[in-house]
């Protein structure tokens, strides 16, 4: 705790502020996106957004991996339960994710569909003596978890163990960036780059952003963190000098973790995967290489992801891309509660309307 | 025989040798003994009358069990209802195959707690159902209370009363997840499962206007649940929520939010204000109290706000029931 307590210091945090205040040109207005779920939850849960002059607006970008899985994704998960008697592991952040019939995991584990919680990937191997029954575990992840799986995948096939099977929805950040810079309606000046995420890629993930004069600083989770490196891109963006800039030095190196990527890209290749509310984006998934397809379950099942981005009347797409802000899809507090979701952004933990919903005043 | 089979809840022989073997001996007093169709009590002026059943898995955690639970969850309701728990039902629901150690265990520590809270269990049933996993057990316990100041009056919180949480947070659904090894996590916590009753005791009622246990749901629940039916909010200051380092480390490394954890001993006083700094010092002499704090008080706002030490405020809303691990 003494790690993190640090980085919210009250008095740093204070001075942090003033100099943010003091150094906003007023008739500006400054659009800082973050690209990271764990950025919008911080943002949220600290208040940050009420400390910021008004013209300093922040923006929730598609950060969320559960988020961004399309709803055709999300319904071959259904699909894998309904038609066959397995095991499916997933994270918590799925149990409440809606198919296309409006029901969720947790409505299929009460209809006695075995459906288990797993924290970490690994989890999955303490169902060896019931994995004759078949286990999936439903791989969903950026670069932050993408190592994790490829762990799982190692141990399975040097231990050459039978009855385990990986449906991977994996998708990789590059791509997206391209999209939202691509993007004309979207006037973004700066971006919080997500710090796990670069972690595994390095910063060479951001050169994009700033070829296109826009600021990049990768930035930890913590308010000091987050007003540190919102403060980087006001200054970036008033002297119209932009570069990469690592606030995250005490995790993140230059180069990214070579040793997690190889363990990635011995397991996976890139192949085009769908966005929700996006679309499909060239090489901006993971699938498993030819050589270990037996442990692949969308071969082993037969399943394939429909072209269904989201449930009419969800505007997840729109709040991904940051056009709009969460509370402004209709179907925000009213249809659509952390209760009730009817889109990803609203039941994940990690998602841009959860975090609104739960935390924004 | 070290299990429980279907004869034991049939109501024949085995239930009567169960009943003396096992109730009574742990149990027996004068209002049980002659085993009546009811119990006849007595009691002074308005009662409590509550009831609550525990299906925890599993059944022993750090820091305590869930025959303590049953015992402590339902007089701490009667508790913070301003009533002293006098009368406890005790209904098992145990699948066959459940082993009779395991069952002497939850027993023994029923008859330890019951006999903490000077309260007497006065009637109780037994059922034994088909085994279909893992043997378990469920436990109902209804609880009468004599009621001494009714302490779920909405109508009694006024704006700028003072919020008092009468111990550190969070212990009690951290301790159960981890002995569920589903947080892969090694942990010491223990769970606060305590006897609220002791605080009343103690500190008496002269300045509470309101009480109420923060278990499921934990501390957000709780002021969530006061705020919609008094029409009212409150302003609670995040520095000052007491919670353990460990706890607090352990919440933020799996993504839970401290105040939404189930709590066993920990409850949420609403106060007058000059009265309350002085209930916090009293409340500090008893050692299942000694982390009592002033963290907040009502407001007019209709909503359920933290702030934190730089003045950032956000909401606290009615969690949604499940404890969900984040992805990453």
């Amino acid at each position: 705790m003494e790690m993190i307590s640090r980085f919210r210091d009250k008095d740093i945090v204070k001075l942090l502020l003033e100099n943010i205040f003091k150094e906003t040109e007023t008739d500006k207005i400054y659009n800082i996106m973050e690209v990271c779920g764990t950025h919008t939850m911080s943002i949220s849960r600290f208040g940050i957004r009420g400390l910021l002059p008004k013209n300093v607006r922040l923006i929730s970008g598609p950060g969320c991996p559960v988020c961004v899985t399309s709803q055709g994704e999300i319904d071959m998960i259904f699909e894998l339960l309904k038609y066959n008697d397995v095991i499916a592991a997933v994270y918590g952040d799925l149990m409440k994710v809606p198919g296309s019939d409006g029901r969720n995991l947790l409505d299929l584990k009460a209809e006695g569909k075995d459906i288990r919680v797993v924290i970490s990937p690994l989890d999955v191997l303490k169902l060896k003596n019931e994995q004759k029954k078949g286990v999936v575990f439903i791989s969903i992840g950026f670069e932050t978890t993408n190592p994790a799986t490829a762990g799982l995948i190692e141990v399975i096939v040097n231990q050459g163990l039978d009855g385990f099977y990986i449906l991977t929805l994996n998708k990789t950040m590059p791509e997206i960036i391209d999209i939202l810079l691509e993007d004309k309606e979207l006037n973004v000046d700066g971006f919080l780059c997500p710090g796990h995420v670069s972690v595994m890629t390095g910063e060479s993930l951001y050169l994009p952003i700033i070829k296109r004069n826009k600021a990049a600083v990768i930035t930890g989770f913590e308010p000091v963190d987050i007003l540190y490196s919102i403060l980087d891109i006001i200054r970036q963006i008033n002297c119209k000098n932009f570069f990469i800039k690592n606030n995250y030095g005490r995790v993140v190196n230059s180069i990214g973790n070579e040793k997690a990527n190889g363990l990635v890209y011995k397991y996976f290749e890139p192949a085009d995967s769908i966005w929700r509310g996006v679309g499909t984006i060239k090489n901006s998934g993971l699938k498993i290489r030819e050589q270990y397809k037996y442990l692949d379950a969308s071969e082993r099942f037969g399943l394939h992801p429909s072209d269904k981005l989201e449930i009419d009347g969800c505007k997840c797409g729109e709040v991904l891309k940051g056009k709009i802000l969460p509370n402004k899809c209709n179907l925000f507090g009213l249809m659509c509660t952390p209760e009730n979701p009817v889109g990803p952004c609203m039941v994940s933990s990690e998602g841009a309307c959860a975090a609104y919903y739960k935390y924004e005043i | 025989m070290n299990s429980t089979t279907m004869m034991l809840g049939g109501g024949g022989k085995a239930t009567n040798d169960f009943i003396k073997n096992y109730i009574i001996k742990y149990f027996g007093n004068v209002y049980l003994n002659d085993l009546r169709d009811a119990s006849k009590l007595k009691t002074n002026g308005n009662i409590s009358f509550t009831t609550d059943s525990f299906v925890v898995k599993p059944e022993f955690f750090p820091g305590g069990d869930i025959g303590k639970l049953a015992v402590y969850g339902t007089c701490n309701d009667l508790a913070v209802s301003g009533a002293k728990p006098k009368y406890l039902s005790l209904s098992l629901i145990v699948s066959e195959g459940y082993s009779l150690e395991n069952l002497d265990k939850i027993l023994n520590s029923i008859k330890l707690a019951v006999d903490e809270i000077d309260v007497k269990i006065v009637c109780g049933d037994t059922k034994v159902v088909e085994r279909s996993e893992e043997p378990s057990i469920f436990i109902n316990t209804t609880g009468i209370g004599e009621l001494v100041v009714d302490l779920n009056n909405y109508n009694n919180i006024n704006i700028g009363d003072k919020v008092i949480i009468t111990s550190d947070i969070a212990r009690h659904g951290l301790a159960v997840l981890s002995e569920r090894n589903e947080l892969n996590v090694d942990t010491e916590i223990k769970s606060d499962c305590c006897n609220l009753y002791k605080i009343f005791e103690h500190v008496g009622y002269e300045g509470i206007k309101f009480a109420r246990d923060a278990t499921r749901g934990g501390v957000a629940a709780v002021l969530n649940e006061i705020k919609e039916h008094s029409n009212k909010g409150f302003l609670i200051e995040e520095d000052r929520v007491p919670v353990e380092e460990p706890v607090k480390y352990l919440c933020e490394f799996l993504g839970f939010d401290m105040l939404e954890i189930a709590n066993e001993g920990v409850a949420v006083l609403i106060c007058e204000n000059d009265k309350a700094e002085e209930m916090v010092g009293k409340l500090k002499e008893l050692e299942i109290a000694k982390n009592a704090r002033v963290v907040g008080e009502v407001t007019d706002s209709k909503k359920v706000l933290l702030k934190n030490s730089y003045g950032g405020i956000r909401v606290v809303e009615m969690p949604d029931g499940n404890l969900l691990p984040r992805i990453c």
